[in-house]
Parts: structure tokens; sequence; C-alpha cells
């Protein structure tokens, strides 16, 4: 069954979002979707094209773009990620990503306050209470939105320790089960301060090395977007890249050739910020949707 | 061998020797981290179910499970009585044994009947079935609420999702292997 409900939603919030950073400044890119060497990151798997790669995020050539000058950009495109597939998953999705030079990911955090109440207000909903209805949810898009550290988030709601998660590789195990259905209840949540082993491509806290300045956010438990303040060091970014490279292939995958272009290009590249936001899954959470065929005009099984 | 990214409601699979099958099924994947597998899982003689989150190394077997095409008939009370259409030979199977596979069946149809060790313990349908709507609400022109869809009632007493435009009377084609609506069909 087509959704024509979800795809004229759709239409008119992909349109909000181009208007939105258009008037901010920001240059539309688009960069090219299969490319010779994508970052190496343990968990996401892409998919293969005549020896090369679809794109899992334009993250590398868009920061690229950043070095090359272009202080503020925003692309929308399709990504694809091998073997995701479930009511908020689809292996070919869209994308929104966005980067800004010279800010950090609290200035970031700020940016997904004012996008969510400048839709809200373009798609008609909470402009006047400022709240956003989802699932028998109403979450208040008004006030200072909520953030919690993951040290602090696993504390309150999980069975043990984040260092101790981590000990046992249950991080992710007990994020899904304990964690993340306490999210975005109220306010939406930025989850922040990730683990440093856990995030590729994010800059360290210069007040605490053990976490990365990187965030998620939440909307009713619902993760819409990943942030962070970029890793600009070439040499740090190297060493991460080459542990994802062995922790690939402790899976058994093979992880394809490092991006060494990219990496010369982080010599000229600004300290910056940069953002992924899965688009389905913000029509979604605007056309009340619980799972991600509503939003989309086919699926993969309905090809 | 089933791999996790083979996993889906429905699946029947071996484990510790007794045959199981993924009554629900929910994959999961936070952030940057590593793809999670929730399943539940129903043991097809007990009728005991358990939950476990798998990762995407892990493998379960294949139930060993052997199949025969045999007639629905009637059912009684809570048994279901079906023939074999060969020996013309009848058994019965209870209604928690055939779980879902109630709201699809309808007199007569053919279906393939499991057995463990000789013994019936559920049902496999027909991937489409189609069944008559015996309940519609009238769908109000220049609706604006902006709704795809609309709950009708078949023959069989499911409830399914359709879109405005179906009627009592229609016979629609279901997907018995997600209880969805697929199309409306001619007689």
């Amino acid at each position: 069954m087509i959704p024509v409900h979800g795809l004229h939603l759709r239409a008119v919030l992909i349109q909000a979002l181009r208007t939105f950073f258009i008037d901010r400044g920001y240059l539309e890119v688009e960069t090219p979707i299969r490319i010779p060497a994508p970052a190496p990151e343990a968990y996401i798997e892409p998919l293969t094209s005549e020896g090369w790669f679809l794109q899992t995020s334009p993250e590398l050539c868009m920061k690229r773009l950043l070095a090359a000058g272009i202080p503020k950009l925003f692309q929308i495109c399709k990504c694809f990620r091998k073997g995701e597939r479930g009511d908020r998953h689809l292996p070919e999705f869209t994308m929104l990503e966005w980067y800004a030079a010279s800010r950090d990911y609290r200035d970031l955090m700020t940016d997904c306050e004012v996008l969510l109440r400048y839709l809200a207000a373009a798609m008609g909903k909470g402009e006047k209470a400022g709240v956003l209805e989802w699932q028998g949810r109403r979450i208040d898009l008004g006030p200072e939105w909520e953030r919690i550290t993951v040290a602090e988030a696993f504390h309150r709601y999980a069975p043990c320790t984040v260092e101790e998660a981590l000990a046992e590789d249950r991080f992710d195990e007990l994020l899904v089960e304990y964690v993340e259905p306490h999210l975005g209840t109220a306010t939406p949540t930025f989850l922040c301060d990730y683990p440093a082993t856990l995030g590729a491509l994010a800059r360290l806290s210069p007040t605490d090395p053990t976490v990365a300045e990187r965030f998620e956010l939440y909307v009713a438990g619902l993760e819409l977007a990943n942030g962070f303040s970029e890793l600009v060091d070439p040499i740090e970014q190297r060493a991460r890249f080459l542990a994802e490279q062995k922790a690939i292939r402790l899976q058994g995958r093979d992880c394809g050739p490092l991006p060494e272009v990219f990496l010369d290009a982080l010599e000229t590249m600004p300290p910056a910020t940069g953002i992924a936001l899965g688009v389905d899954r913000l029509v979604m959470l605007f056309a009340g949707a619980d799972n991600i065929d509503q939003v989309v005009a086919f699926t993969p099984e309905g090809l | 061998m089933y791999s996790a990214s083979d996993f889906r409601k429905g699946l029947k699979v071996q484990i510790d020797g007794e045959p199981y099958v993924m009554t629900d099924f929910s994959f999961s994947k936070p952030g940057k981290g590593q793809a999670l597998y929730r399943a539940r899982l129903r043991n097809m003689i007990t009728g005991n179910s358990f939950e476990k989150t798998f990762r995407s190394n892990d493998k379960l077997e294949k139930a060993a499970l052997e199949e025969r095409t045999m007639q629905y008939l009637y059912c009684q009370g809570d048994e279901y009585i079906f023939m074999d259409n060969v020996s013309f030979e009848q058994l019965e199977i209870s209604k928690e044994q055939l779980g879902d596979a109630i709201n699809f069946l309808t007199d007569n149809m053919d279906v393939e009947v499991l057995q463990y060790n000789g013994r019936p313990i559920g049902v496999t349908l027909p991937n489409f079935v189609n069944l008559k709507v015996t309940q519609s609400d009238p769908w109000v022109k220049g609706d604006t609420s902006g709704s795809d869809s609309k709950p009708v009632t078949l023959e069989t007493g499911y409830v399914v999702q359709v879109p405005p435009f179906i009627e009592e009377g229609d016979k629609l084609q279901i997907d018995t292997r997600t209880g969805v609506y697929v199309t409306r069909v001619k007689e």
C-alpha cells in the first residue's frame, strides 16, 4: 500500500528543510554517492559497486569541501547501509547532513532546537503550544531541551555503569533496552559525551579526554540525529581509522582502502561541527508514523 | 543454518533438538553501534516462549519438520479439523498451536500441516489468501483527516487496515506472513 499521506508530508518537510538552511547562508551541495574509500566504521557496512562503495554517509566529501573553504554547507542525499532493515531502518535511506566551521557541538545542539521548532511551525504542528504529538506522547519543543551525558544516563537507567557495559561488550544492548525508552519523553533529549572509543570521527573533550564531543538527538525514544565536534587532527584520525579497520577485520569483513585523500584534506580543515539527521525518521515524527515503511514510496520488499 | 540477517516473524528453527517458531522479531541498531536482533521464540510443542537478543554473527539451526498437504474442514471449540487429501485421514490441531493462522483459515483451504516426530504442531498457509470483507464503515467523501487507511473486518473475524475505497463484500488479498492487505481482487 503506497502511503500517499506520508509522501505529501515528506515533500513539504524536505522543502522546509531546504528553505531553513538556504535562509541561514548554508550552501546546498551534491557529492558522489559512489566512492572508492568510505570511512571505516566497525558496525557500519557499506554496499559495494564495481569495486567501489555506496556511501554510508556523505561525511568525508563534505569535510573536504569544508577544508576547501566553504564555511557552511548542507546536503540531502541517499545513503546505503548493508543489512539494516527494521521498523526504523531501511538499507537505502535519506540523510540530511550539515557542517559549519568555527563552531562546536554545543552550537550544533542549539541548531537542532531551532530547526525542529522551525519545522513544527512550517508543518502547522505545535506552532501554538510548541508541542509535538507522536504515538500518544506529547513532546514539548519549547523550553531548553534535556542534555544528559551517556555516563549519567547509564547511572540513571541502566543496571550497570557505562564502563562495565563497555567492558562486557554490552553497551549497545543496554542502551537500547534500558536507556533509549527514557530519552526524549518530555522534551527532546541530547544524549551527549560518548565514550572516547565510540566516536571514530569526533574530537575528544578538551576537559575530559575519556569522552568524545558527540551527541545523539532523541525524540520520544526515536533516534533522530548524530552530531559532533569534528576531529581535525590527521594523525589522530589515521590512528582511529586503523583501529576501526582492525575491528572490521575481526568480524571477518573486508575493510577496503583508507580514505587517503580525505586524510590529506584534514590538514587544512578548520575546526568545525557536523551532523547527520535521518530524514525518513523526521518524517515519521511529523506524520505520526511508527514504521519507516509509512513514509517512503517503496520499500525494498515492495519493488 | 539461518544467520541473524535471515531472522523474521514465522521462521521455524531448532534449539536443543526442539522446534521453535519466531513469533516476534525486531531489528535495532543504535547510532553507530552494533546491530541487535531481538526475537521471541515459541516452543512449538510445549507452547512456552522466551525472548533473546541475537547479534550479527549468531546463527540458528533450521527445524527438522515434515509437511503434508491437508484440507481445513471445520472447527469444534478450540480444535481445528484437517483432512489428508489422499488418504482422507483426519486430525485435530489446537487453536493455540495454529497461532495467527486462524485469522486466515477458510473452509476447504489447502494448507501444509507441519509435523514433528509424527505429531501435528502447526500449519503453513499459502503466502496469499483471498478473504471477503464482512464489515466496513462507509468512507466519508471529503474526509480531510488525511488518513490513508481504515479498519475492516474479514470473514474470519480478522481486522485489517485497508485503503478508504474498500467496501463491504469486497474480496481482498492478504499476505498471511505479515497479515497486511495487498490488493482488492475481482471475483
